[in-house]
């Protein structure tokens, strides 16, 4: 058995470009890996092993025609969010069980022209919604390290594949930390960019104004070379930003001397996992090794950033699923009585209970007469929240935290608890309602589970923060551990 | 604030979903709970706050008004529940 598939997308380039392997040998690799592993993980919506064969035949044709592109060849996986052209995408519903989309979505146009081969569609919480994958209307995904654990979500599928190697790198969304929080779970990097680097069109909308894909990869350098290839200007998404991609990969080995990085005093409160705190003050002292300055800032309304939040992504969710009628494409139920039944009754079979939850808060939040307390409030929190982290940007180029306040808990832990989860999101949420690109890496380990420390950038920051997080994966090896494989099939509870 | 089982079956029409009547009180605490998480905001004061909707604070960019996508009308309703001669078909509105 090679060891292939814990390689980095920078290894696997430079072995292809060499003949040391095709892409072939490596997409069979990676599916036989996916055949071995999918029944203890469940990390995958759909695969799709012939189109990816064909898909590797051909880029190592293109490759003997002297193309060299470094996601050439390279298998990955999207998240069930992203539209495959004549392949379902469910976005992990029952309302999208029959869904074939028509187009692909822009970032999946984007890798297909990079080379990349699309292994399949990576579980997910349905629409997004969700912190366990534990929503997601095709079983949850386990956690690699520990199956009795979550891999975290909403992208938890993408980020336990690529932790597990099933894949070289995966895409995912991060509405409130879906990236992020999967990422530091399953002890892989994940990048969020800032709000509009990448194009929207094609992914299902969960919440407009938060909503934002990235890469979720072995390495912070892997990421630079996915977000090279997955961002740029879409005409077709109106918030899409209009500045040319920068190589991210070029600035990457630069020395992080002097880069002055702040410790927001706001997330070390009671609520963090000792074990968690250790393993940030560790990579703080690694960080310094590194010539990085450190000092203390003040993020003083973080608190009121989960309540914001809470009302914010319903509010767009209730608006965004109002498409959702069983007339023009999804799920319609059996024998309507009339255009309303049609309606009614296709939403409430095809969405799961969360996804029903949300939408009815945020259709209570939009009502007349709760439309200023609510929606309009946390709108203006919104800009007390940003205003914060711009002041903080003032003294400090980067912020430091942990990503998550402890790591992965238990299948089944927090299920009956909704509020309890959400606070799960505390450390990453305040990012997207200030629209900020953040990346999660991996920094330690607790109680034998990975921990994720969260580097936040200024708004375009992205090449800022690569280079930051590649430099402290040059100095520490915690991205190179990946869980135990040798006993596959074990049971509940144990590694891999 | 408390969410009691009228306000769940008004939202529960607006939002056009259907929620059996043993479901309407676990409703209602989910409900209860998740309100009562977002009613700490009402302690933050936000006088004379700009609210932000768009996180770059950029304001809605427009095209020139130019056809540029081909008419995909018989690929979209391949994929639609039920279609006859280019219309969706849903059950009788007007009688």
């Amino acid at each position: 058995m090679t060891d292939w598939h814990s390689k980095t997308i920078k290894e696997m380039s430079i072995d292809l470009a060499k003949g040391e392997y095709s892409s072939e040998e490596l997409t069979r690799h990676f599916l036989k890996r996916i055949e071995q592993h999918e029944p203890n993980l469940n990390s995958f919506i759909s695969t799709f092993p012939e189109q990816a064969i064909s898909l590797a035949q051909q880029s190592d044709e293109k490759r003997r025609e002297g193309n060299s592109e470094p996601l050439l060849g390279i298998p990955i996986a999207h998240k069930d969010i992203f539209c495959t052209k004549g392949q379902r995408t469910t976005a992990g519903s029952n309302m999208l069980d029959n869904f074939i989309s028509p187009y692909d979505a822009t970032v999946v146009e984007n890798l297909k022209t990079a080379g990349t081969i699309n292994m399949g569609k990576a579980n997910m919480d349905e629409f997004a919604m969700g912190s366990s994958n534990e929503h997601s209307a095709y079983g949850n995904t386990r956690n690699p390290w520990d199956l009795a654990r979550v891999p975290g979500g909403s992208s938890g599928g993408s980020a336990a594949a690529v932790a597990a190697g099933l894949c070289a790198a995966a895409t995912g969304t991060d509405t409130g930390g879906s990236i992020r929080q999967p990422a530091a779970f399953c002890g892989v990097t994940g990048l969020k960019p800032t709000y509009g680097r990448i194009s929207r069109y094609g992914i299902i909308a969960f919440a407009s104004s938060l909503d934002q894909a990235g890469p979720i990869t072995r390495t912070a350098e892997d990421a630079a070379i996915m977000l090279e290839a997955m961002a740029g200007y879409d005409p077709k998404d109106s918030t899409s930003i209009n500045q040319p991609v920068p190589s991210y990969s070029a600035k990457i080995n630069d020395s992080i001397e002097g880069l002055k990085v702040g410790i927001c005093k706001e997330y070390f409160t009671d609520g963090l996992d000792r074990n968690i705190e250790a393993a940030i003050q560790d990579a703080v002292t690694e960080l310094e090794k590194l010539g990085a300055v450190i000092s203390e800032v003040s993020l003083p309304n973080t608190k009121h950033a989960v309540p914001a939040y809470y009302v914010i992504a319903p509010a767009e969710c209730s608006a965004n699923l109002s498409r959702y009628d069983g007339v023009r494409f999804g799920h319609r139920c059996e024998d309507p009585a009339d255009i309303s039944d049609l309606i009614k009754r296709s939403r409430s079979e095809g969405f799961g209970e969360e996804v029903k939850s949300r939408i009815m808060v945020g259709t209570f939040a939009l009502s007349a007469g709760y439309y200023d307390a609510y929606y309009r409030k946390a709108q203006q929190i919104r800009r007390l929240i940003k205003n914060d982290f711009l002041d903080a940007f003032k003294e400090v180029d980067l912020i430091l935290g942990p990503t998550t306040p402890s790591p992965a808990f238990k299948i089944g832990e927090k299920s009956n608890d909704p509020v309890s989860m959400y606070l799960e999101d505390i450390y990453t949420i305040s990012v997207n309602l200030a629209g900020l690109p953040a990346i999660s890496l991996p920094a330690g380990m607790a109680q034998g589970l990975p921990v994720g420390m969260q580097l936040i950038g200024s708004h375009h920051s992205e090449a800022q923060l690569l280079n930051a997080a590649h430099q402290f994966q040059q100095q520490t090896d915690w991205h190179l551990k990946s869980p135990g494989l040798a006993n596959a099939g074990t049971t509940e509870g144990k590694p891999l | 604030m408390k969410i009691d089982n009228e306000v769940i079956l008004n939202i529960a029409e607006l939002a056009q979903l259907e929620v059996k009547d043993e479901m309407i009180s676990q409703y209602a605490d989910k409900m209860t709970a998740m309100l009562n998480l977002i009613e700490e905001m009402q302690s933050v004061n936000t006088d004379n706050i700009e609210p932000v909707s768009n996180p770059l604070d950029a304001v809605q960019t427009m095209r020139e008004d130019k056809v540029t996508e081909k008419d995909l009308r018989d690929e979209y309703q391949a994929i639609a529940p039920e279609v006859d001669s280019g219309l969706y078909l849903v059950p009788r509105v007007v009688e």
